[in-house]
């Protein structure tokens, strides 16, 4: 009976406080694996925000990015997660909003901005329902140390033979490690490695689209291909590059003892604060002078609301800025590297990052190849990626039997490839 | 609460017990048997199904989750052996020397060899990737100016090097809690008892292993459990050290590990809570068998010695 009062109490005082705080002004709260990018959104974004909507206050509540999909998800279901949830691509959200957790945010204004590819990361499959505002979209490529080059002599390569070219001239002179890249932790493998180059052998979009329609398999051509290009780079990748990590790699660059780092744009405000050096970059060298370039620029964040939400309409009122180019404009340039998926034409100022967009203009565009759908069953094709694009540097599995080993886990679950 | 009866009502009984069981119950044992429960289901279209032994049958026959599984269990079983092979007499013979009057700062090494239990694994992780790392570390450095450099391999991130290598960081975090057990049960031995051993001419390395080491066995043994039972619920060092995929190609994955990446899911890998709980489960499975061969095999043909 003593215990009931005192539960009642209890209650009593914090529904108080709750009914008292939402009457002053909404309060949102941000869910997102970007800590890096913490300083700013408090210092640009979250203040031009509540400049002009003084009755909506916006906290941002980052968490670790490898531990992020694990602590929503269980925040969501325990109910304590924030309003406003910033998206991961793909089947991690879909998830979400499936098992009722975002919104379908279809009929916002402000989703007329983007295009269908833009909004294809946080859509239903069959396009119907979209649930998160496209955000940023990261392009892969290699970063090169100006210096080290001009030092050396080595022009910037275009094609795979000159590559090479380069990776040898460095490795010859000696001065600098060719390439900054570890296989500890093993996704820069997959991702700066395997879908870095790889959608100039499959043929960008259109390859992808195959692989899922079930047209390619993994152990065709275009797919073995870039593995094969992989199998090559442990060569010219430092001392003991087994056990380097991915700090380690960054740092290893900007400390300028590595001449080419291959790259996400994301990575491109970090270097330029730590580096001093001037930095270039080219995009994945295509196997023929002339030949099509493709590039992976990978829908990468969105931003959501969450369905359990206290104050929709406030959130909504956030979510139709973000999608306006005010936000793209003042995201684009304090982050230089995540390049707004607007219409809205984004002026950027950093010459890495007008680099790396001007590619959108001269190369076709694709996404990571192993994001969408593909990545749903059991064997995970993003993991086993990143073991085969390791297995294959380290030469422990032959790009072949790689190919083989993926195509076999896909086809066991996805109905296309059986 | 207790029925009205003759005897007085002992409702105090209930009052006292009640904050420990209730804090054990929310803690311990709810979490425990909802996670057996949650192993007998499964979701199917957003809806919590009852599929029985399923889980365990994927688990165990599935191919792609079998050759996980029992990766992780011969990976916890190295990462064991490694433990009771060199944690534990390693951890005796710290407490016989220390234990021995004659030696001086004997408090200073005691406190030096505990700290690095009261260290948190993610600084003892990060510390020993950077002791290691081929990039910054010492390691290479330390070995290459006592011109063993050709000794030097980036031991992390070798398949076949790596598990050792991280059980002996854990090693070496863990040496003080087996040493201080031991060091307490040999100051625990009377002193009439070696003198008496003396008479009869039993002294040094003899007294040791005639008198002290059988007089220690229990406390050995239930160091052996607390290992077993510590080790097969790893999670942290690893997980510190190498992520959750548990890397180079999951050479030092151990069931902790392949549990969270399960239940939790890993980048684009979904959390399963269901087939979580099945490895969870099957990680209680385990631990309890351990513990009962112990129980029932060992510890009663231990003899306590009375003194």
């Amino acid at each position: 009976m003593k215990t009931n009062i005192l539960k009642g109490v209890l209650l009593a005082t914090t529904l108080l406080g709750a009914t008292a705080a939402t009457a002053q002004q909404a309060e949102l709260t941000i869910e997102s694996w970007r800590n890096d990018d913490l300083a700013i959104w408090q210092d640009k974004i979250i203040p031009a925000f509540e400049a002009e909507h003084p009755d909506i206050k916006v906290k941002f509540r980052p968490s670790a990015p490898a531990e992020y999909n694990a602590v929503l998800n269980s925040k969501l279901d325990a109910g304590s997660a924030g309003d406003i949830i910033t998206c991961r691509p793909f089947d991690a959200s879909l998830a979400l909003y499936e098992a009722g957790h975002l919104a379908d945010l279809s009929g916002m204004e402000g989703m007329s901005n983007f295009s269908d590819v833009a909004k294809s990361g946080w859509s239903t499959d069959d396009g119907s329902a979209t649930y998160c505002v496209p955000m940023a979209s990261v392009i892969h490529g290699f970063i090169y140390n100006k210096d080290a080059f001009e030092e050396v002599g080595v022009a910037v390569p275009q094609t795979e033979e000159e590559f090479f070219a380069a990776l040898e001239a460095f490795k010859e002179d000696g001065t600098y490690i060719p390439m900054a890249m570890g296989t500890n932790d093993q996704w820069e493998a997959a991702t700066m490695g395997y879908n870095n180059i790889g959608p100039n052998y499959w043929k960008g979009e259109e390859g992808r689209n195959a692989l899922i329609a079930g047209d390619q398999k993994l152990t065709d051509e275009g797919w073995v291909a870039p593995y094969r290009q992989l199998a090559k780079w442990g060569d010219y990748m430092g001392d003991g590059y087994e056990a380097q990590t991915y700090p380690d790699s960054q740092n290893i660059f900007t400390l300028g003892r590595a001449a080419i780092y291959p790259a996400g744009s994301w990575e491109i405000s970090g270097f330029n604060a730590q580096a001093d050096f001037e930095m270039g970059a080219f995009n994945p060298p295509v196997q023929n002078a002339g030949d099509t370039c493709y590039i992976s620029d990978h829908t990468d964040i969105g931003i959501g609301m969450n369905a359990a939400t206290d104050s929709p309409e406030a959130a909504k009122t956030f979510l139709n800025w973000v999608a306006s180019s005010e936000f793209s404009t003042i995201f684009a340039n304090a982050l230089p590297g995540f390049f707004p998926l607007s219409n809205a034409a984004v002026e950027l100022e950093d010459p890495l990052a007008q680099e790396f967009i001007s590619w959108r203009d001269t190369c076709e565009s694709s996404i990571r190849s192993t994001y969408q759908i593909l990545s749903r069953g059991t064997p995970n094709l993003e993991n086993e990626t990143w073991n085969a694009s390791v297995a294959v540097i380290k030469g422990d599995e032959s790009p072949e039997d790689a190919g083989k080993r993926l195509q076999d886990g896909l086809a066991s679950w996805y109905a296309p490839q059986q | 609460m207790a029925a009205p009866s003759k005897q007085k009502n002992r409702w105090h009984i209930a009052v006292f017990l009640a904050p420990a069981v209730l804090v054990y119950t929310a803690v311990m044992i709810y979490p425990l048997f909802n996670t057996l429960r949650l192993s007998l289901y499964s979701e199917i279209d957003q809806e919590r199904i009852w599929v029985g032994l399923q889980n365990f049958r994927t688990l165990f026959g599935d191919a792609i989750w079998s050759e996980q599984f029992w990766n992780a269990l011969a990976n916890n079983g190295w990462f064991f052996v490694i433990h009771m092979l060199v944690q534990n007499p390693i951890g005796v013979a710290l407490a016989a020397i220390l234990s021995s009057p004659r030696l001086r700062f004997s408090a200073f090494y005691r406190s030096a060899i505990f700290i690095p239990t009261i260290l948190s694994f993610v600084i003892v992780g990060f510390a020993w990737k950077l002791i290691l790392s081929p990039i910054w570390g010492i390691a290479p450095g330390m070995l290459d100016a006592i011109g063993l450099k050709f000794l030097y391999q980036p031991w992390l991130g070798k398949e076949e090097y790596a598990l050792t290598t991280l059980s002996l960081v854990s090693v070496w975090q863990y040496v003080g809690i087996p040493m201080m057990l031991i060091y307490a049960a040999l100051l625990s031995i009377p002193d009439e008892i070696l003198e008496a051993g003396e008479c009869d001419g039993i002294t040094g390395m003899a007294a040791f292993w005639k008198i002290k080491l059988p007089l220690i066995l229990p406390s050995i043994g239930i160091i052996s459990v607390l290992t077993f039972v510590a080790n097969f619920n790893a999670f942290d060092l690893i997980y510190a050290a190498q992520g959750a995929l548990a890397g180079p190609d999951f050479s030092t994955d151990i069931l902790g590990t392949f549990m969270y990446r399960t239940f939790f899911g890993f980048q684009l890998q979904l959390g399963d809570p269901h087939m979580g709980s099945t490895i969870a489960s099957a990680m209680f499975g385990i631990i309890l068998i351990g513990v009962c061969i112990y129980l029932f095999g060992i510890q009663r043909r231990l003899r306590n010695y009375q003194f």
